[in-house]
């Protein structure tokens, strides 16, 4: 347990897909002040169950502690912390941008590079779509920014586990 | 078979299915559906005064009988006056069921008449709650609610029922198949590795300590704890909420620890090479400065609560699960050293503990209220169950009635709240009518619910009520004298005269001024077949020792002057 470093930790957290159970786990968060960087919300492949992706700030023991009182959650199903285990996270943005007619060619260049998607237009403005890494929609945000950004929403980090690996529970000892 | 049930009929039959023969309440419109069908249910119900009243006299409940205890409220400021009852058993892991009547279920989220979301409220401070909006629903959830308040560390919990669904009725078929709780932590076996590290640790021990705390009650483990002690020899510190789970006056029980505990164990949980922890959370009252606790010390923690493993401390070895079957692992495994040497060295920390103590002194007249505890344990045998408020007399009865069994100190450790001590005592009594039940209680928190006395005479109740009358808000004054400079702020209380008080409930009322009349009021308050209550007039301004100030480290401790006995005038 000497890690003593903070770093941005993920948690996904499987709860009961009912009225309430979003607001049980933020409360969560909030009374142990435990500071939420990221949150995501949705449904599963599985009829009930929904999928929260959570992102903190936190080092090792803090980590366990919220772990920990996840599972006290009588909604929680399951809790992994992905901090140690291959996981795969992906972030969506839409980012608008003035562009009139003379700058629609860089416009689509940039689609190109990074791989976004141009999703809707107007004579003034564009909308891009990217899905991507945190870091690779930061930096398309700041190639868009000379241009103008009017609007930016994005959905917060998603996470998932690597087919290839289960996640170790890690409630088990306290080394 | 099933059978045409209302809502409100199967709230009743629910809880009767939990084995439920008494609920705390107090009714109104929303919940009225479930008042009407009371009456054809076997269960008693307790009119309480205030709902308030209700939650502390279920905890009481919880506490004494070891089950799960329940309140009943309305909608609105029925449900918000439970509030203060929920977050005092949620801190001390007793496990509650609150029933809420809601507005109807069509009406919800519209400010209706009396409408408050109060599982929303009770969010933070329960277990769990539940909103019912449907009849079906009923039954299965007060299931689960009874489950959850008991299983794993126990706690409060809420079922909001709206008005509707008490009065529609469906076909109800009682269902008694298990209930599992997907998802949930569980404690399975212990790991082996854990186990044999923690018997390792206290092989090579040499200055080893228990620190007990509420979950050898909550575990039924005091038998375990007792043999684990006759088998090591090892000495054990209490915390608050643990008195009673080992023997007061086994040569090994040190007493209590942290804030307001004795100066040398606390000194001896400075010196120890391990800590034993069972059942305990660290709790700050407890710790003082965690950077400076124990820190020559390897610690244990046994709990069954994951989330309190390096909280607080950090520890070396954790074994989470059920006290009683860690014991049942760990104590036949452990092989200790001879710990003479740690017992004379505590021995020696005792130095002139006993000379500082107030049972030494002299009273010369005055009545201090370390006197009234003392007698009382006294003359009491130390067999009664006793229930405390919240202030100095708190930690007076902590320090002078010597409880020898689980169950018998009931009080608000973890919220601290005044005004528990009445009700708590009343839910006990209801619980265990054949226990002598005392409450002990300032002048300050006796009035928060005072109004519970005329349910006492109502219900035919027998408590005995110690009234440790200083004429201050004690415990903050204790404060203000020690930390603002003695500036009196709002602390000193102009009180009823309490034996009219009494008398004006129909019940007998007994001033004591001094210490040569305690005997008898004692005497006659144990004759009286009715709830009595005792005004003692004590000493105004008498302090707590020993005290570590909040934050500090907890061997610097605040001791009683060797010389002199405050003597204020008397009021
Ligand atoms: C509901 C509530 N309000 C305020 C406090 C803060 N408080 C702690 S002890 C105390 C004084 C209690 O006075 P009293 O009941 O007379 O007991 P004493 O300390 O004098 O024995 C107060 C106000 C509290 N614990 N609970
Ligand atoms: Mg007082």
């Amino acid at each position: 347990m000497t890690e003593p470093s903070q770093h941005s930790r993920t948690f996904v957290v499987l709860v009961d897909d009912k009225p309430g159970v979003l607001d049980r786990v933020a409360s969560l968060f909030r009374r142990r002040a435990y500071n939420i960087e990221s949150l995501a919300v949705g449904r599963t492949d599985k009829p009930g169950v929904s999928h929260i992706t959570v992102v903190m700030n936190a080092d090792a023991r803090t980590a366990r502690l919220v772990e920990a009182n996840l599972y006290k959650l009588v909604n929680v199903l399951d809790v992994q912390d992905l901090s140690n285990v291959p996981s795969v996270t992906r972030d969506l943005a839409l980012i608008k941008v003035q562009a009139g007619h003379d700058k629609r060619a860089e416009d689509l260049q940039i689609e190109e590079v990074f791989r976004a998607r141009i999703v809707d237009v107007s004579p003034n403005a564009l909308i891009f779509e990217i899905t991507g890494t945190e870091d690779k929609i930061d930096s398309l945000v700041d190639v868009l920014r000379p241009f103008g950004i009017v609007g930016l929403a994005r959905t917060g980090r998603v996470s998932m586990v690597r087919a290839t690996s289960e996640a170790v529970p890690s409630l088990e000892g306290v080394g | 078979m099933a059978k045409r049930r209302t809502g409100a009929q199967i709230i009743w039959d629910a809880l009767e299915q939990q084995g439920v023969e008494h609920v705390f309440g107090y009714p109104g419109g929303a919940i009225l559906p479930a008042y009407d069908a009371l009456l054809d249910s076997r269960i008693h119900h307790v009119l309480v005064r205030h709902e308030q009243g209700a939650a502390h006299m279920a905890d009481g409940y919880a506490r004494a009988s070891g089950g799960v205890g329940v309140a009943i409220a309305t909608s609105g400021p029925g449900a918000t006056n439970l509030v203060t009852g929920i977050a005092t058993a949620r801190l001390d892991s007793s496990p509650l069921v609150c029933i809420t009547g809601q507005v109807p279920s069509k009406v919800i989220g519209t400010d209706a008449f009396q409408e408050t979301d109060i599982t929303g409220v009770t969010l933070p401070i329960t277990k769990h709650n539940f909103l019912v909006t449907k009849t079906e629903d009923i039954a299965p959830t007060i299931r689960r609610a009874f489950h959850i308040a008991s299983e794993g560390r126990p706690g409060p919990v809420l079922i909001d029922i709206t008005k509707d669904a008490q009065q529609n009725e469906i076909d109800y078929e009682p269902d008694d198949s298990p209930i599992e709780l997907p998802g949930r932590f569980r404690t399975g076996p212990l790991n082996p590795d854990d186990v044999e590290r923690a018997v390792e640790i206290l092989a090579s021990a040499k200055r080893p300590l228990i620190l007990a705390g509420r979950g050898i009650m909550m575990s039924s483990a005091g038998s375990r704890v007792l043999d684990l002690v006759e088998k090591t020899r090892i000495p054990v510190a209490t915390t608050l909420l643990g008195i009673g789970g080992f023997p007061a006056t086994h040569p090994l029980n040190m007493g209590m620890m942290g804030m307001h505990g004795e100066a040398w164990v606390n000194q001896a949980i400075q010196n120890a090479d391990v800590l034993l922890a069972l059942g305990m959370r660290f709790d700050d009252r407890v710790v003082g400065d965690p950077k400076k606790y124990a820190t020559g010390a390897l610690k244990i923690h046994l709990d069954i609560d994951p989330s309190e493993i390096n909280k607080i401390i950090q520890v070396d070895v954790a074994l989470v699960g059920d006290l009683s079957s860690s014991l049942d692992t760990l104590t036949p495994k452990l092989e200790i050293q001879d710990l003479s040497p740690w017992h004379h060295f505590i021995k020696d920390l005792k130095g002139d503990s006993a000379v500082r103590d107030i049972q030494a002194l002299p009273d010369s007249g005055h009545l201090y209220a370390a006197h009234v505890i003392n007698d009382l344990w006294r003359l009491t045998e130390g067999k009664a169950l006793v229930a405390t408020d919240v202030g100095q007399h708190q930690m007076w009865e902590a320090q002078y009635y010597k409880h020898d069994h689980p169950r018998k100190l009931i009080t608000s450790g973890g919220l601290g709240t005044m005004g528990f001590a009445l009700p708590a005592a009343m839910g006990a009594k209801v619980a265990c009518p054949d226990e002598e039940v005392w409450v002990v209680v300032g002048d300050g928190g006796f009035q928060m619910t005072a109004a519970e006395l005329s349910t006492c005479k109502q219900e035919n109740l027998k408590v005995n009520i110690a009234i440790i009358n200083n004429g201050y808000l004690g415990m903050v004054r204790q404060w203000q004298e020690f930390f603002y400079d003695k500036r009196y702020a709002a602390t000193p209380m102009q009180n009823p005269d309490f034996v009219k008080l009494a008398e004006a409930h129909g019940l007998h009322g007994i001033r004591v001024e001094k210490r040569s009349e305690i005997e008898a009021a004692v005497g006659a308050a144990r004759a009286e077949e009715g709830t009595v209550v005792i005004d003692f007039k004590v000493e105004r301004e008498d302090t707590v020792y020993p005290m570590v100030a909040p934050g500090s480290t907890i061997e610097t401790m605040i001791r009683r002057p060797t010389d002199t006995l405050v003597k204020t005038e008397k009021s």
